[in-house]
């Protein structure tokens, strides 16, 4: 790569403010910021869905929704968390993380890192749109066929479910491609795939999963929205269809997505606990191998969900093996995570306890998946709230408090401001209470008969005390979260000096530059000779590195901000809107100029061309 | 922070206290009639033998792993003073073990897994009773063939015969359970599923259906009706006997005969077959006096429910596709007076 | 804090010495296997299951009168083979921008274009015939699957010609030196993955009965 950017006047040094700079950066902090606000209220919309949820079933024959509207709640709660909470949660991870442990400038395609952030951004409010026309998706997050078709299914709602998961798949893929690329190519030299970071290695293999996966489920949604605008019967039995294909269509790619949700967070929690305890990560290689496992079996477990299907014996008892075979490497991350801590000097800081009290809750979720990985005792679980249980043990008590922890891990760096340690550890306390409050009584209600997805529960059935419970253990979650918010808001107006370059002595490449980074990240690339790449630093250097200052702001030419992704963003969310109630051509027509605008303008861009100021 | 295991322990006592009460309330299934954790016929008992196997498991990795985790909290925390920890990467020998013992256990439990799987796939032999059952949006029908009967919101079964279930869905997905005495299948159009059981004891249980099925999954519910032989033998010679026609007996109550008169002018008989025969749109209510429940197993059968289904079935069950036909307070009596005198 | 002095050449740097585009492309091309490869599969677990006709072998009946194959194969033999021969020209014209040798380069890339514009122009006759003997989007699975599948492969083919007349119209305006030749190449690796799509795509749905 002889070529050199010289020859371009250094284009775009400084970042600019205001609202239009938001719009059209390209900087993959910046948009790990927008990730990370987005998701967030997000997910706070679906906590509130939550909470409505957790109220209606305060009591039998609760009559606070009705049916219709508690069955959009619980489609959209699961939808949100999963599209629009955590899988866009672990993106800001990615986005603002991942090149700073690399020691890498940015992502590969900055332009395209915006593009996925504003068709994320479409495709969340353009399934969320549907609650103004009163019509929310309504068949379940898992949007079985043939309760889906036109023939059952006739207003809006799963128009916008099609489409708003079709829009979101394309942000997806989109950001999948560049990260592949962004750490195949993008790390430091001399830093080898076996000297990254465990949260880069987790986050690779998530997007190799997203890759493989996304085109799956984008292939059902086409086929769903073709029967529902044009009348086909990919899915509908009176034309010969099949609504089992659906079944395994989706959980082709369903089961993948339980991976895509949890394994960046056994990325972050590997990050937080060596830093904490003060030692490296105990079996590095493992680590990595199990991680690699478990995605790759994880393509080969999908029918697990679909036991109760009667698929008989011989498919029942592959993929119970299958799943059971799962166990094994997730036990081996959960006692490499143990053997870290393990001899330390453990720090309870407020990520830590995150941390640690991921792996407590995690095992739990770990534990009630092999009870139902044997199809005839998951004859009883499936469909119970049993699975409810297991699963928010596993993507709550897994996903979000590691999301959490990391969060008041990567505060600093990514705000510059410390957040509060009380408030921090009282909001541990409050969710990990409120938590186990909410969902560990799932468990016995779920064994003992109350089915998922019910708007209600009769007063015979005597699941009125486990679920008053629940629901006290969904308000303290919610208090838990106004702490959270508190703290931010608190240190976010305080006038604490600014947080230091490395606050928690960590072992990785973005604790090496001042916090929040500058533009271009590093001034120079940094030079890696193997494993915790900082710790290697400080230890040659003696223990400590000097705090780094932040260098002229030319030093380092960087991609100019640019408008066109946007644009073929609105192309490609007007161009797929068009399929809301049946098909329509000119909005069709509509979205494809404006996308083919976009991207012309794009690949035409000289992204470090002179921009005259 | 060197508090924090202390404040842990503190916070961590109340929350010990509550799990315990859970478990106690867990422990205490008699309190739920649609428990699975009291089998009551061969199939349920396989799974649960199964999942109490796997249980056992369960809790001993729970204890001791969150053990080993919560001692290591405890012993490594910071203390002043303490030394910097010894840089260690790994340890070969340790991973090695940590994956072949989960490997021995997931084996202890794959085996009777296996051949669990196997056993609660045969179908049951000659000599059961055959039932085919039908999921509606949103209840469900059940037909004997062998014995000519169709019913619908109560499966009726004698104890100590094996039943086999044959079972379909008229229009979208269902899942039909039978939580204390077998697991549950997904009905779909066009195909068959099967399961069968033996029950044990006689009684009145609850159940619903498990596969989110639109607006009105949550009140798909239906009852399970286990009776003795004898008890069984005469419930099918009843249902089998010649409908009442009330209206042709001068002696029966006016009452009964105004509300027969009214089922068919009102148009009830357009969607509710009232003798033995395949359904029409609606559940069958052939001796619908005799059932326990309504509504699809979610209202007792008492006059006053009745009136009240009758009058508005959109205020229990919002979207049922039975409509509000404006009825009078005395009409609705008469019919409630009707379709109870159909015992 | 070992550190390597600023340079913008940075930028190029990449640390396994691959272009990005390029690696982004091949990324690209596996997820769309994938993508690919439920359609086919979706094709083949419907194959066979129609409720009324057109089968896509042998004689169908219609309202008891026996209508003809539907699948016209020797047209779409022909078809295959300019979309094979495409794939090759396109090597060429890649070998002509390396060099830089624009003749051989425009040449090639035209003829390409010329192959792929046949190839979907032979799609849409054949879409049209068929439509014109009754057979719609909806008729049956048969009739939804085949559209379905080979629309999109279609519609892959059509945005292929669409990226390869852009880069010729670079190339004419004397903007495609051997420099940027990976403009041309990341379009080139597209169309081959096309063209192999579409060598799964024939024999499953033309040539096995």
């Amino acid at each position: 790569m002889a070529t050199t950017a010289l020859e371009h006047a250094p284009a775009h040094h400084e970042e600019a403010t205001g609202i239009w700079s938001w719009i059209t950066t390209v900087d993959h902090k910046r948009i790990g910021i927008m990730y990370g606000v987005t998701a967030f209220l997000f997910f706070l919309l679906g906590g509130l869905e939550a909470l409505v949820i957790r109220m209606q079933l305060w009591g039998p024959d609760g009559r606070l929704v009705s049916a219709e509207v508690y069955n959009q709640l619980f489609t959209m709660h699961g939808t949100t968390m999963i599209f629009l909470g955590v899988m866009p949660l672990s993106a800001m991870y990615f986005n603002y993380m991942i090149p700073l442990q690399l020691g890498a400038r940015d992502v590969a395609f900055p332009r395209l890192n915006a593009f996925s952030y504003w068709v994320f951004l479409l495709g969340g409010l353009i399934i969320n749109a549907s609650w103004f026309f009163g019509a929310a998706p309504n068949g379940g997050w898992f949007g079985y066929a043939n309760l889906t078709s036109a023939q059952y299914s006739p207003g809006l709602n799963i128009d916008f479910w099609t489409v708003g998961l079709q829009i979101l798949g394309v942000a997806s893929l989109a950001a999948a491609v560049n990260f592949f690329v962004t750490v195949i190519n993008l790390r430091a030299p001399g830093m080898g795939m076996m000297h990254m970071p465990m949260f880069v290695w987790m986050s690779f293999i998530t997007q190799i999963l997203l890759l493989l996966s996304f085109p799956i489920i984008t292939v059902a949604l086409v086929l769903l929205m073709i029967d529902r605008s044009f009348g086909t019967h990919f899915f509908v039995p009176a034309g010969g269809g099949d609504p089992i294909l659906w079944q395994h269509l989706f959980w082709l790619f369903g089961h993948p997505e339980v991976y895509i949700l949890i394994l960046p967070s056994f990325g972050i929690v590997s990050e937080i606990l060596p830093v904490f305890s003060r030692k490296p990560l105990f079996g590095y290689a493992a680590m990595v191998f199990s991680g690699a496992f478990i995605a790759f079996v994880g393509f080969g477990v999908w029918a697990h969900h679909m036991f109760s299907t009667g698929m008989g014996p011989f498919a029942d008892a592959f993929f119970a093996l299958a799943t059971m075979i799962i166990a094994i490497p997730t036990g081996v991350k959960i006692f490499n995570w143990i053997g870290t801590v393990w001899g330390g000097k453990l720090e309870f800081k407020t990520p830590m306890l995150f941390a640690l009290g991921f792996i407590a809750m995690f095992i739990m979720g770990g534990l009630s998946g092999v009870m139902h990985a044997s199809p005839p005792a998951d004859l009883q679980q499936t469909d119970t709230y049993f699975i409810v249980a297991h699963f928010h043990y596993v993507l709550f008590g897994g996903a979000i408090f590691a999301l959490t922890g990391g969060a008041y891990y990567w505060w600093p760096k990514m705000s510059g401001k410390m957040l509060d340690e009380g408030l921090g550890t009282l909001h541990f306390w409050l969710m990990m209470i409120g938590f186990n409050l909410t969902f560990f009584p799932m468990h016995i209600v779920g064994l003992n008969g109350m089915p998922r997805r019910v708007y209600t529960y009769s007063a015979e059935s005597n699941f009125e005390l486990l679920n008053k419970m629940e629901t006290v253990g969904a308000f303290l979650l919610g208090l838990a979260m106004l702490v959270f918010m508190w703290n931010i808001l608190k240190t976010w107006r305080s006038h604490q000096p600014p947080a230091p370059a490395d606050p928690w002595n960590g072992a990785t490449l973005e604790w090496a530059i001042p916090s929040p980074p500058q533009h271009f990240n590093f001034p120079a690339l940094p030079r890696v000779h193997g494993r915790d790449a900082l710790w290697e630093m400080k230890r040659v250097a003696g223990g400590t590195l000097p705090e780094p200052t932040p260098v002229a702001h030319d030093a380092v030419p960087m991609p100019n901000p640019s408008w066109k992704p946007l644009v073929a963003a609105l192309g490609v969310a007007i161009t797929l809107g068009g399929f809301i109630g049946g098909s329509h051509l000119w909005v069709h027509a509509v979205g494809l100029v404006v996308l083919f605008y976009g991207v012309y303008a794009w690949a035409f861009e000289d992204p470090f061309a002179a921009t005259g100021h | 922070m060197s508090q924090t295991p202390v404040r842990r322990l503190r916070l961590g006592a109340p929350v010990l206290l509550l799990a315990a009460a859970m478990l106690a309330a867990g422990c205490a299934p008699d309190q739920y009639p649609q428990t699975t954790l009291i089998p009551r016929a061969d199939f349920a008992r396989e799974a649960d033998t199964l999942m109490r196997q796997t249980l056992l498991w369960a809790t001993i990795v729970f204890v001791l792993v969150e053990g080993a985790l919560l001692f290591a909290i405890w012993k490594f925390r910071n203390r002043p003073g303490a030394a910097e920890p010894v840089q260690t990467h790994g340890n070969t020998t340790l991973e090695i073990v940590w994956t072949i013992i989960p490997a021995f256990i997931l084996a202890m439990i794959a085996v009777p897994t296996v051949r669990t799987i196997f056993k609660t796939s045969q179908r049951p032999g000659p000599g059961a009773l055959q039932v085919e059952v039908i999921g509606h949006q949103w209840w469900w029908e059940f037909r004997y063939p062998e014995l000519g009967i169709t019913t619908a919101g109560e499966l009726v079964v004698p104890s100590g015969r094996t039943v086999s279930l044959e079972m379909t869905t008229a229009d979208v997905l269902h899942s039909f359970w039978l939580p204390q005495f077998a697991g549950k299948r997904d009905v779909f159009p066009g195909r068959y599923n099967n399961l069968w059981f033996k029950a044990e004891v006689e009684g009145n249980f609850p159940a619903q259906c498990v596969e989110f099925c639109g607006v009105q999954h949550g009140r798909m519910a239906y009852r399970i009706v286990s009776v003795t032989p004898e008890a069984f033998d005469a419930w099918a010679a009843n249902f089998n006997a010649p409908p009442k026609d009330f209206t042709a007996d001068s002696t029966a109550n006016p009452l009964v005969r105004e509300g027969q008169r009214l089922f068919t002018a009102k148009g009830c008989g357009g969607c509710h077959a009232m003798y033995p025969a395949l359904p029409l749109i609606g559940p069958n209510l052939h001796h619908v006096g005799s059932r326990s429940h309504i509504a699809a197993g979610t209202l007792e059968n008492t006059d006053e429910n009745l009136a009240r289904w009758i009058k508005n079935p959109q205020e229990w069950k919002t979207g049922v596709l039975m409509p509000n036909l404006g009825l009078t307070d005395q009409e609705t009596a008469a019919i409630v007076a009707y379709l109870r005198a159909n015992q | 804090m070992a550190t390597a002095h600023a340079h913008a050449d940075d930028h190029h740097y990449t640390a396994t010495g691959i272009d990005n585009r390029k690696l982004a492309i091949w990324t690209f091309i596996g997820s769309e296997c994938m993508f690919f490869a439920s359609l086919i599969g979706t094709y083949l677990v419907y194959k066979g299951r129609d409720v009324v006709g057109p089968k896509p072998h042998g004689e169908w009946l219609l309202n008891g009168v026996a209508q003809e194959q539907m699948l016209e194969i020797p047209l779409v033999t022909f078809g295959t083979a300019l979309l094979l021969f495409s794939s090759f020209f396109v090597v060429l014209a890649l070998n002509g921008a390396q060099k830089g040798n624009r003749k051989q380069l425009i040449g090639w890339l035209l003829a390409t274009i010329v192959c792929g514009v046949f190839f979907v122009g032979m799609q849409v006759y054949e879409f049209n015939h068929f439509a014109h003997r009754g057979m719609g989007y909806t008729t049956n699975l048969f009739s939804s699957t085949f559209y379905t599948l080979t629309g999109f492969h279609g519609t892959h083919v059509t945005l292929g010609l669409v990226w390869l007349v852009s880069v010729l119209v670079v190339a004419l305006r004397g903007k495609l030196p051997p420099e940027k030749a990976l403009n041309l190449e990341m379009a080139a690796l597209y169309w081959h993955f096309v063209d192999v799509v579409w060598i799964v795509i024939f024999p499953v749905v033309y040539l096995i009965r």
